[in-house]
């Protein structure tokens, strides 16, 4: 009895976890597109006579204004734009390079195999960090290059996840009686296998996506991101450091804003694993 | 087993060889350190930068240069520092201990907490402490941690005046740093903690000990905790890479006086001898540390060394 009413419970989080993952992302993500609707051009209208206003005086600015009289709120709502896009944007380029690694290298194995594997090793060993700082030294910062970076770092993480699956699968029924009435290697990798392996791939997506709005913010942060002229949560909270010891609602909200988005994304990919992935392949 | 540590060792060794050159080659692409040293110098004539080039040794082709930077590894010789000629090894020799350190300290942080709160969890499984324990651990995932570091020094320095806002200096200063990266690597191992507990807890010998009569405490801490001890050694391990680049980003808040600060202050002057420096070292104590749960995981477990 006490197995069952733990078990109802357990369902009862889990449906809870994903409202409040849903409610926090699909929030997040309708004001950040809505933002130009919401508060068209105040995030760059700069009003030197409202400095630094403390947030909740004025209905006008509710989060306060920063050094040079720009509405926060305005602010933080358009820094979501850099954020979304860079997550989803690097995410689906990894995907899309990833799982063909993955699906080639576990298929065929050999020499190919070979290859993506000890690339795979090297980058494991590369801290990410550092990685950037040298590749953004050379190439500069700005978006482009940021989502080519973050591409770039973590295809691996895909073309190991598929590999797996793939190199448990090739040789189960399904497949042999595909390749024996000859289906194309196309079709076995792309129609056969690729479906088998949706799940997982989904469940590192959702997590990554997370994952990449962090690292997008501290290389902003850190002043080798996007431009500092364009509104993004890092390049906020960089701003705002220099202030925290008089106006802490500039680097407050920001702040607050990613945590927001990622637990949300967290919550969701967290749910989904125990929805598509029961297996663990994706657990960390 | 010789088979398969001399497999282990080789791929190490060719990891660092890769990381070394890949390294190598593409910090020579990021600018040229003759025009940084020159910069607010007036006129500079392309002779002058010649002579530089010369004197840094960046006249040189590049594998000469690469391989006098890995023969130089093996005694520890980094080079010089192009800015003001400090042998790179003493600024390794007095960075890499504070970035260890800190290091140390949030390893043990989040050990010390995750594990009680895993065991928890786990024993608690589907009951509210589990689902609080899951939440906050989720939660502690969300943070971006040079975000948290600001709160910290808002809440403690600011605020309370309690705590220094940078620096290392005594005990005091390593609570916000250790704190910071604790707080979102305990989130993590929390949840390792659990999953391995939860699989250890079903196993018979648990029953048994249960089964004499042992106290719970006894079962879980001496009996399980020490079964699950192997994987989670494990994890505990392969994070070690992203607790180092997590701890990068921190000292630039805190101005520790770590590898990442060294890597930082190097990249902008386009400083090759100390940027390679850094970035050769922690590559190698990353691999150093996987080799080593590797072979441990070998040595107890023969099925990984068949592979």
């Amino acid at each position: 009895m006490s197995a069952v009413v733990s078990v109802m419970n357990f369902s009862r989080f889990k449906n809870l976890e994903f409202i409040l993952g849903a409610v926090l992302t699909g929030g997040i993500c309708l004001l950040v597109l809505l933002s130009d609707l919401l508060f068209p051009g105040a995030a760059d209208r700069i009003d030197l006579s409202a400095r630094l206003l403390a947030p909740f005086a004025s209905p006008e600015h509710l989060f306060g204004t920063d050094p040079l009289g720009r509405d926060v709120l305005a602010r933080v709502v358009a820094g979501g734009q850099i954020s979304l896009q860079v997550g989803l944007v690097s995410v689906a380029g990894a995907v899309v390079v990833g799982v063909i690694m993955g699906l080639v290298s576990g298929y065929y194995r050999g020499f190919w195999d070979m290859v993506v594997m000890r690339f795979a090793d090297v980058q494991l060993a590369m801290p990410f960090i550092l990685l950037a700082i040298t590749f953004i030294a050379i190439v500069g910062g700005g978006l482009s290059n940021m989502i080519i970076l973050l591409i770039i770092s973590q295809w691996v993480q895909y073309a190991r996840l598929v590999r797996g699956s793939v190199l448990a699968l090739r040789d189960r029924e399904f497949i042999q009686s595909a390749q024996a009435i000859g289906v194309s290697d196309f079709n076995i990798l792309f129609r056969h296998l690729l479906p088998n392996l949706v799940g997982p791939v989904i469940v590192l997506m959702t997590l990554n996506v997370a994952n990449n709005i962090l690292l997008e913010s501290s290389l902003t942060f850190l002043g080798l991101g996007v431009d500092p002229l364009t509104p993004s949560w890092g390049g906020m909270l960089a701003d705002g450091r220099t202030y925290l010891q008089n106006a802490w609602w500039v680097s407050v909200f920001p702040g607050l804003a990613i945590l927001l988005t990622v637990l949300g994304l967290n919550l969701l990919g967290d749910w989904l694993r125990d929805t598509l992935d029961p297996t663990g392949r994706t657990s960390r | 087993m010789v088979n398969f540590l001399l497999k282990r060792f080789l791929q190490a060794a060719f990891v660092l060889l890769a990381i070394t050159l890949i390294v190598a080659f593409a910090i020579r692409l990021t600018g040229d350190p003759a025009l940084m040293l020159t910069q607010g110098a007036g006129s500079v004539t392309e002779a002058d930068l010649a002579q530089i080039r010369e004197g840094l040794g960046l006249n040189k082709p590049f594998l000469v240069q690469y391989s006098d930077f890995l023969i130089g590894i093996f005694s520890l010789d980094f080079g010089r520092s192009f800015l003001g000629g400090t042998p790179v090894s003493q600024l390794i020799g007095t960075a890499l201990p504070a970035t260890l350190m800190l290091a140390l300290a949030v390893m043990v942080v989040s050990i010390v907490v995750s594990i009680p709160l895993g065991i928890k969890a786990a024993v608690a499984r589907g009951k509210w402490p589990d689902q609080l324990i899951r939440i906050l651990s989720l939660l502690g995932l969300s943070f971006p941690n040079f975000w948290l570091a600001l709160m910290l020094v808002l809440l403690f320095s600011i605020t309370l005046q309690w705590l220094p806002p940078s620096g290392m200096d005594g005990f005091s200063s390593f609570l916000m740093p250790a704190v910071t990266m604790g707080i979102i690597l305990t989130a993590t191992n929390v949840r390792l903690v659990r999953t391995s507990m939860l699989e250890t807890l079903q196993s018979q010998y648990i029953m048994v000990a249960r089964a004499k009569g042992l106290s719970e405490r006894s079962v879980l801490y001496k009996h399980a905790l020490r079964n699950c001890a192997i994987p989670l050694i494990t994890y505990f391990g392969l994070q070690f890479g992203g607790l180092l680049g997590g701890i990068v980003v921190i000292e630039r808040v805190f101005n520790w006086p770590g590898l990442g600060t060294l890597a930082f202050d190097a990249v902008g002057a386009r400083d090759y001898p100390v940027l390679q420096a850094v970035i050769t070292v922690l590559s190698m104590m990353i691999v150093a540390v996987n080799l080593l749960v590797d072979i441990a995981y070998g040595l107890v477990d023969p099925r990984i060394r068949t592979e």
